[in-house]
C-alpha cells in the first residue's frame, strides 16, 4: 500500500472513527443538495422557462440552506390517529439506507469505508431497507392517500429490485467479482478489442444492462415516470402526505441522497467508477495507482454521478407518469426477460473469449 | 377500436355491481375515498366520494355545491349592464365567452343587433378566451398525468394571450368588455399586428404540446381506451362541446347556429373523434386552439370599420319577453334563458354551463376504473369549479 493509508494508519482509532463519519456525512449530504439545487431547482426552471430561485445568495445557491432553515423551524406536527412511535421513526428507516449504501462506494484506491468482497450484492440488499420506511410511514399516518402511496411504493420497489439485480449480474459476470474496487479494476486495466484507451467501461460492454439498471435505478427513487407513490395530482404527496417539518425534510433528503448514492453506484458499475484509464498513466494494478487519486478520485466520481443524475433528472422532468398495473407490467414482462437473456448473453460471450 | 352497446355497457356494470356486492358479502371491505374537496386533482372545490375495492372503483358520487355563488338569484338584483360582472366569474378561464350569450339574449329582447365591427371584435375576443382557456387545459393534462413541464409552457404562452386580451379590454381575466348594443371600446392601436404574432406563438405551442404529450407512449396507453363514452351515452347525458365531439358526434354551435356573430364568414374546420375516449377528447381540443388561431386570423384581417356601438337608450329597460341563446364556450354549450318583465334587470335568469352536464357523466364513466385513471378522466372531461356550481 502507499503513503495515504499510512497517514490514515498513524491516526488513533477515534480520529480515524471521526473522520469515516464525516466522509460518510459528506458522502450523503454534498451530492443530495448539489442534486437537489442544480437539478432540481435550476435545471427544471431552465426546461420550463423560468429562473428558480434567484434571492438567496448569487443565483440562489443558498437557497437549500434557507429551506432547510425553513423546515427546521416548523411544529413537529403528527396526526391524532397516527402510530407516533412508528410514525417517527419511519423517515430514520429510509435515511439510515442511504447511510448504509454509501459504506460500500469506492472513492479512490484508499479512500473507501468498507471494502468487503460481496460488495454489490450488499448494495442492493440494503437499498430495499427503504421500503420499510415507506410501508410504515404509508400505514402509521392513518390517512388514506399514504396508505395507497405506501402500498404502491412497496409493489414498485420489490418489483423493481429484481431487474436491478439481474442487470447487475452481468457486471458481475464479466467483471468476475463482485467487490466494487474489483469491478473498478476491471473496467479501467481492462480492454475492449485489444484497445486499451478507454479502459473497458461497462456502459459500452453491458448497454442493455446499463439501460436495464437506469430504468430500476429510477423506479427505486420513485422518479417520473414511477412516481405513483408520491403521485401529486391522485395521492397528494402519497405516503409523505402527512409528514411536515424536519420529518418531511428527512424524507426529502433521503430521497435526493439515495439518488445520489445509486447514481455514484451506477457509475462504478458503469462508468468506471473513481478512476480513469489505467494505461493513461501506466498502471497496471491497484497497487500501482498515484497516491493523488484518493483526493482526484472523488471528484471523478463526482462527475460521473451528475452525468448519471442529468440523465436521471431529464427523464423525470419530461416524462408523464405511468399506472400502477402498467408499471409492474412493465418490470416482469419486458425488464425481467430482457435481463435474463442478457445475461446468458453475457455468459456465453464471457466464455468464448 | 369497437364501442360497447348501451345494453352491453349496462350488463357491463350490472356485472360489476354484482361483483361489489359479493365482495361485501365475503367481508373484503372495500374503502371510502373522499377526493376532494380540497385535492390537487380537482381544480378547485369538487368533491368525489369512491367506494374503492382495492384500487378499483366500484361506486362513485360526485358532490358539487362547495363553491354555489347563487348567481342565478343575484341576476335577479342586478340591472342588465351590471349583471356582465357577474356572469364573468362562471368560467373564470374564458371569461369574455360568458358575457357574450346573456348580451346576445338581452339583445334579442330588445330587437336590436350590434354593428358588424362589434360582431367581428366580439367573436375574436370570444377565440381568444377559448385559447386562454383551454391552452391551460393543455397544460394542466401534463400535470395531471404526472409531466411537470407542459403547465410551464401552458402559462408562459397563455400569458401572450392574456396580454392581448388585457390589451384590448383592460381586464385580464374578467374583462367586462361586452354591452348591450356593442362594445365598450374600440380596439387599440396596433392591436391587430401584435395578435398575428401572437397566434403564430400559439400554433408553435400547439406543436410543442403534440410533440411532448401526444406523441408520448406513456401518455397515450394513459389516455387511450380509458373512460370511453359512446356516442348514444354522450347524447343522453346532455354532454356539449369537444367531450361530444370526441365522441364522433358533429355538433358546434358555432356552426349549427345562426348568431349575430362573425363565425359564418371564415373558413374553420368542426374536428371530431370516433373514439370517445379521453385520448380523443384532449386531441379534440388541441384541434380546437388550432382552429381558434386561424379564425382568429382571419377575422383580423377582415374587420369591418365603423362604430362598435349602436344606439341604445341611457337608461336599459329589456322590454317584456323571454329569450334563449346558446353559445359554443370553451367547456361546451353554454346558454342563457332571460325572462324580462320590462324592469331595469332581469326577473329571472336560468344558466345553463357545460361543466355541470359533462360532470354528471362520472358515476357512470368512472365505475370499473383505477385510482390513477379517475385523475385522468376528470383531466380529459375538462370541468371549471365555478362552471359547475354558478
Amino acid at each position: 500500500m502507499n503513503t495515504a493509508s499510512l497517514i490514515i494508519a498513524e491516526v488513533p482509532y477515534w480520529g480515524q472513527s471521526l473522520l469515516r463519519v464525516l466522509g460518510g456525512l459528506v458522502a450523503v449530504l454534498l451530492p443530495a443538495g448539489t442534486i437537489v439545487y442544480l437539478f432540481l431547482f435550476k435545471m427544471m426552471s431552465f426546461m420550463q422557462s423560468r429562473l428558480g430561485p434567484m434571492e438567496a445568495g448569487p443565483y440562489g445557491s443558498m437557497q437549500l440552506f434557507a429551506e432547510v432553515g425553513k423546515w427546521l423551524q416548523k411544529e413537529d406536527i403528527y396526526p391524532a390517529r397516527a402510530d407516533k412511535f412508528i410514525f417517527k421513526l419511519a423517515p430514520l428507516i429510509v435515511l439510515a439506507s442511504t447511510f448504509l449504501l454509501v459504506v460500500v462506494v469506492p472513492f479512490g484506491p484508499d479512500a473507501w469505508f468498507t471494502n468487503f468482497e460481496a460488495g454489490i450484492f450488499y448494495a442492493l440488499a440494503v437499498s430495499s431497507v427503504s421500503v420499510l420506511g415507506i410501508l410504515i410511514a404509508g400505514w402509521s399516518s392513518a390517512n388514506k392517500y399514504s396508505l395507497l402511496g405506501g402500498l404502491r411504493a412497496a409493489g414498485q420497489l420489490i418489483a423493481y429490485e429484481l431487474p436491478m439485480v439481474l442487470a447487475v449480474i452481468g457486471v458481475v459476470i464479466q467483471a468476475g467479482t463482485m467487490n466494487l474496487q474489483g469491478i473498478v479494476l476491471a473496467q479501467n486495466s481492462g480492454s475492449m478489442f485489444g484497445f486499451d484507451g478507454l479502459g473497458n467501461p461497462y456502459v459500452l460492454t453491458q448497454f442493455v444492462g446499463f439501460v436495464i439498471f437506469m430504468i430500476s435505478v429510477q423506479a427505486e427513487l420513485t422518479q417520473a415516470p414511477f412516481d405513483m407513490p408520491v403521485a401529486e395530482s391522485e395521492l397528494v404527496s402519497g405516503y409523505m402526505t402527512e409528514y411536515s417539518g424536519f420529518r418531511f425534510l428527512i424524507f426529502f433528503i433521503g430521497e435526493f441522497a439515495t439518488a445520489g448514492v445509486f447514481a455514484m453506484i451506477a457509475s462504478v458499475l458503469f462508468l468506471g467508477g473513481w478512476a480513469v484509464p489505467f494505461s493513461w498513466f501506466g498502471w497496471t494494478t491497484m497497487d500501482s495507482v498515484d497516491n493523488w487519486m484518493n483526493f482526484a478520485g472523488p471528484l471523478i466520481l463526482f462527475t460521473k454521478m451528475m452525468v448519471i443524475m442529468f440523465l436521471v433528472m431529464w427523464v423525470r422532468f419530461s416524462y408523464p407518469r405511468l399506472r400502477e398495473d402498467q408499471l409492474q407490467r412493465f418490470a416482469w414482462k419486458v425488464l425481467i426477460p430482457i435481463s435474463l437473456v442478457n445475461i446468458m448473453l453475457t455468459a456465453i460471450l464471457k466464455v468464448a473469449f | 377500436m369497437t364501442l360497447l352497446g348501451d345494453r352491453q355497457q349496462l350488463s357491463y356494470i350490472a356485472s360489476q355491481a354484482a361483483d361489489a356486492r359479493v365482495n361485501l358479502e365475503l367481508e373484503t371491505e372495500g374503502m371510502t375515498l373522499n377526493i376532494g374537496p380540497q385535492h390537487p386533482a380537482t381544480h378547485g372545490t369538487l368533491r368525489i366520494i369512491a367506494r374503492l375495492d382495492g384500487e378499483q372503483v366500484v361506486w362513485v358520487d360526485p358532490s358539487c355545491g362547495y363553491m354555489h355563488r347563487g348567481y342565478e338569484k343575484l341576476t335577479e338584483v342586478r340591472t342588465y349592464p351590471q349583471v356582465t360582472a357577474l356572469v364573468n366569474r362562471i368560467d373564470w378561464l374564458g371569461s369574455f365567452a360568458n358575457e357574450v350569450p346573456f348580451i346576445l339574449a338581452a339583445e334579442k329582447l330588445m330587437g336590436i343587433e350590434a354593428p358588424l365591427r362589434a360582431q367581428h371584435i366580439r367573436t375574436i375576443l370570444f377565440e381568444l378566451s377559448r385559447i386562454a382557456n383551454v391552452s391551460l387545459f393543455l397544460g394542466d393534462l401534463g400535470v395531471q398525468l404526472g409531466a411537470i413541464t407542459p403547465v410551464f409552457m401552458a402559462f408562459r404562452d397563455r400569458e401572450y394571450v392574456l396580454n392581448l386580451i388585457e390589451g384590448a379590454t383592460g381586464g385580464r381575466f374578467h374583462p367586462n368588455f361586452d354591452r348591450i348594443g356593442g362594445l365598450k371600446d374600440d380596439l387599440p392601436a396596433g392591436w391587430i399586428d401584435e395578435t398575428r404574432t401572437v397566434m403564430k406563438k400559439l400554433r408553435r405551442f400547439c406543436d410543442e404540446i403534440e410533440d411532448l404529450l401526444f406523441g408520448n407512449e406513456i401518455f397515450q396507453s394513459r389516455t387511450r381506451g380509458i373512460g370511453v363514452i359512446p356516442r348514444d351515452i354522450a347524447l343522453q347525458y346532455g354532454m356539449s362541446g369537444a367531450n361530444l365531439r370526441a365522441s364522433g358526434v358533429d355538433w358546434d354551435l358555432r356552426r349549427d347556429q345562426s348568431l349575430p356573430m362573425a363565425w359564418d364568414k371564415v373558413d374553420w374546420k368542426v374536428w371530431t373523434h370516433p373514439d370517445g375516449d379521453s385520448f380523443a377528447r384532449c386531441w379534440i381540443r388541441l384541434q380546437e386552439v388550432r382552429e381558434s388561431t386561424r379564425i382568429v386570423e382571419q377575422l383580423v384581417d377582415t374587420i369591418p370599420a365603423g362604430p362598435v356601438m349602436t344606439k341604445v337608450p341611457r337608461i336599459i329597460k329589456v322590454p317584456e319577453g323571454e329569450a334563449w341563446v346558446c353559445t359554443e364556450n370553451p367547456l361546451g354549450e353554454m346558454g342563457y334563458y332571460v325572462v324580462s318583465q320590462g324592469d331595469l334587470g332581469p326577473f329571472r335568469v336560468k344558466i345553463r354551463s357545460a361543466s355541470f352536464n359533462n360532470m354528471s357523466i362520472t358515476p357512470w364513466l368512472l365505475k370499473g376504473v383505477y385510482v390513477p385513471d379517475i385523475v385522468t378522466i376528470l383531466a380529459s372531461l375538462y370541468f371549471i369549479l365555478g362552471d359547475i356550481d354558478r
